[in-house]
């Protein structure tokens, strides 16, 4: 019960330091559905008893600490009523989306209190997609990174890639396609690069029988045929997109264009933290189930938090899902691990936060690649689902806050790590998730012994097979 | 017909353009050349040379006095490449445009069409850049009789610095802006560092824009407001939407400000119809991208967009 109190200790602080240093109507509701989150996330009757026991936490007794840190945390408004983490985000969308967007956001606030919903949507997550997903203690890679002395970090693996389709990616496709179903949109378009969120996306669309067109680069067409067969099979058309540079940043501005047409009739599942208002929060809020599960099982196995976590970030959702419910705990380090391609200095990575400047890209303002005249650098990550020019824009000002740390790894690192994980846990991660197994190597010499290490691990990494057959030995 | 000439030569208007700090730092910069075809006839007898150029909505006030409606064609800078670009700007002037919209080409045009977008890809790959765009309009803007509004994504603006940007395109001659990527909430920055810099900063309106943000919209825009025709991206479409003229009575009925009807208009009977239905301005822009990125040579492309101007104009007189 001790437990139970901690989870509510926690939740309420957020609700207090969002609802306090807010006079907009608009924000509460975040906290209510993180709240109403929570509650899938666990699924116990417990959860409930928990939230009786929040609502009569006195306020004062989460006074925090000192007046840095208070004005730190409402400076942590995430995101403002026009959908800003500090300067970061917004909706720089051309005017015809604006109605849309403020009608999502409507739709997505009503959540909050509608039960059907939240009832229908957490029976799916546990029926269809299979959560929750296991934290599972890493063994064998434990051992790897134990010192001579038998001194070392201690690392486990949210299992993300044991979900339906493989991936997290899952979680917010199934939440914003019962969403569509509300605002009564039968058809659905989505962006993909690699094709995983196609795939989600399209997966979604068989189960509850909508229309689904996937925008897809010509040149990952070629890339990823195989997920090009599966979205097929799954019914849905997939449009190959030619223009730019034909890969996911055009095939993301194809997908706008498509709304921006069919906004009437259209639901446009945006697969990351990124783009306009609301998506960032609403995905966020979508993939925070990660962090809230990881929580409780955390308490469950050690009784505790953990110390580190770390994720690879491309628009960074799988990072924000697992991050978010930690972010007002100070002592729990966020990493995000960026694809570094050929090497930083190469111009040929993905290292947005690492290497980026400010500006605006498919609706957000964030850090992005970009030339010196503000036109959008084509990226190069090995790991498709990486190779993006942008970020999320909540990443951007967690990474200037300093909340949250961003390092890179290169294409080579990532392989190491790929085939590393796969001998060592038998598990074959996808090279997106190799990224954030890859930083381990450097990540684990510098933690003092039994530091409590959580890697989401995003993917499964069947769909890349393809891939590193061609550049690994084994 | 329309032809304004004035006495004045350019090379009595340039050194004033010199003197602009922004034009040293310019040159100084890297920027792709465009040798200005000086064997090019243009299909009108002569160039017109401004003195002083009125902005967008005084050229609205003085076309309203004539009981005129304003015609602005688009086309995409450096495509094909900047001297054409240069060419067409004076093709467009002298066959009676009453403002002329410029593209500023970017590699992610989210509300362009496949025409726009495709003419901003080979200008891109062509090497232009806004410098040399810049150094285009600082040779060409003195010879215009008519106001340029230069349409532009925000991520470019943002790079130079919105400050700077305002600076150096009004140096160059420049009298508008239109950023379709900054909708009424973030224009905030820009409206401030435009007006500061006497750049008219045009808004746009759509068919799925509230009354009520209508009134907002209509309320800041300068210039003029931009009626969005259709729900979409630019480019050609078969018909106007009939919706258009009920949009137009719903906003005159709120403001006195002139309306620019643009988006999807590429046939002299649109044109007709959107000014008959109340429109003081009306916006042509991919079918004029299409004739200069389809002809065979520029000298084709600019030959036919001059007879395509003038059919366009003459449906509004």
């Amino acid at each position: 019960m001790a437990i139970s109190l901690t989870i509510a200790a926690r939740g309420i602080t957020v609700t207090t330091s969002l609802s306090n240093s807010s006079s907009s109507p608009v924000n509460p509701y975040i906290s209510q559905l993180s709240l109403r989150l929570n509650k899938f996330g666990s699924r116990s009757p417990k959860s409930s008893t928990v939230s009786c026991v929040l609502a009569k936490q006195p306020t004062s007794q989460m006074k925090l600490d000192n007046a840095v840190v208070q004005d730190q945390l409402s400076a942590l408004q995430r995101p403002d009523s026009l959908g800003r983490f500090g300067k970061y985000g917004g909706k720089y969308v051309p005017e015809t989306l604006m109605f849309a967007l403020s009608e999502l956001e409507s739709a997505f606030k009503a959540l909050a209190t509608d039960n059907e919903f939240q009832k229908e949507l957490d029976g799916i997550l546990k029926d269809y997609v299979g959560r929750e997903s296991p934290l599972y203690f890493a063994e064998r890679l434990t051992e790897h990174y134990k010192r001579p002395n038998g001194e070392g970090p201690e690392i486990y693996l949210k299992r993300e890639d044991l979900n339906h389709t493989g991936a997290h990616k899952i979680n917010n496709a199934v939440a914003q396609a019962l969403l569509a179903k509300k605002l009564g949109k039968q058809r659905i378009i989505a962006e993909t690069g690699a094709g995983q969120h196609g795939v989600a996306t399209a997966t979604v669309c068989a189960r509850f029988g909508l229309q689904c067109i996937i925008y897809m680069g010509a040149q990952d067409m070629e890339r990823q045929a195989l997920n090009v067969f599966r979205m097929k099979l799954l019914g849905a058309e997939v449009r190959p997109v030619h223009s730019g540079t034909a890969t996911l940043k055009d095939a993301t501005s194809e997908a706008i264009r498509d709304w921006v047409t069919n906004v009437e009739t259209t639901h446009y599942i945006l697969g990351s933290v990124a783009g306009p208002h609301p998506y960032p929060m609403m995905v966020r809020e979508f993939h925070a189930v990660i962090g809230k599960e990881t929580r409780k099982q955390a308490l469950e196995k050690w009784g505790g938090k953990p110390d580190v976590l770390v994720a690879c970030v491309g628009g960074g959702s799988n990072a924000m899902g697992l991050f978010h419910e930690f972010v007002e705990d100070k002592e729990v380090r966020l990493i995000g691990v960026e694809a570094a391609g050929f090497g930083l200095d190469s111009g040929k990575h993905a290292a947005t936060l690492t290497k980026g400047e400010v500006g605006v890209l498919h609706g957000a303002m964030s850090y992005l690649l970009q030339d010196d005249d503000g036109q959008i650098i084509e990226p190069h990550s090995i790991s498709a689902g990486l190779d993006y020019p942008g970020v999320g824009p909540e990443h951007s000002f967690l990474k200037d806050l300093g909340r949250a740390e961003y390092y890179s790894i290169t294409d080579e690192e990532a392989l190491e790590a790929f085939k590393r994980l796969s001998r060592l846990e038998g598990i074959i991660p996808a090279l997106e998730t190799s990224h954030a197994l890859a930083y381990l190597e450097k990540l684990c010499p510098t933690l003092p012994n039994a530091t409590k290490v959580v890697l989401n691990c995003s993917g499964r990494g069947d769909k890349d097979v393809h891939t590193a057959i061609k550049y690994l030995q084994v | 017909m329309y032809m304004a000439v004035t006495a004045k030569s350019a090379s009595s208007i340039l050194p004033q353009h010199n003197k602009s700090h922004s034009l040293f730092r310019l040159d100084s910069r890297s920027f792709v050349s465009y040798p200005l075809k000086s064997s090019f006839s243009p299909p009108m007898a002569a160039f017109s040379v401004a003195s002083t150029t009125l902005g967008l909505s005084e050229t609205f006030t003085k076309l309203k006095r004539e009981g005129k409606v304003a015609f602005i064609p688009y086309i995409t800078a450096g495509d094909p490449d900047l001297s054409t670009t240069a060419e067409a700007l004076k093709v467009l002037d002298s066959c009676g445009s009453d403002i002329i919209e410029l593209g500023v080409p970017y590699s992610d045009p989210l509300a362009d069409g496949p025409v726009i977008q495709a003419a901003a890809t080979r200008s891109l790959a062509r090497g232009t850049n806004f410098d040399s765009i810049l150094k285009m309009l600082n040779e060409v803007v003195p010879q215009l009789s008519c106001p340029i509004a230069l349409f532009t994504y925000y991520n470019p603006i943002l790079k130079r610095g919105v400050e700077e940007f305002m600076i150096t395109v009004k140096e160059v001659g420049i009298h508008g802006l239109v950023v379709p990527d900054v909708p009424l909430e973030e224009t905030e920055i820009l409206r401030r560092e435009a007006s500061k810099h006497k750049i008219e900063l045009v808004l746009l309106t759509t068919p799925t824009t509230p009354r009520e943000r209508m009134k907002k919209i209509v309320e800041v825009t300068e210039g003029f407001l931009y009626l969005v025709s259709s729900i979409g991206v630019t480019g050609a479409r078969a018909s106007v939407s009939a919706k258009v003229e009920s949009l137009l009575k719903e906003i005159k009925a709120e403001s006195d400000k002139p309306v620019a009807v643009g988006f999807g208009i590429s046939k002299p009977e649109h044109v007709k119809q959107v000014a008959g239905w109340g429109a003081d301005g009306v916006i042509v822009g991919s079918a004029m991208v299409k004739i200069l990125g389809d002809a065979k040579s520029s000298e084709e492309g600019l030959k036919e967009l001059a007879e395509f101007t003038k059919s366009l104009k003459a449906a509004l007189l």
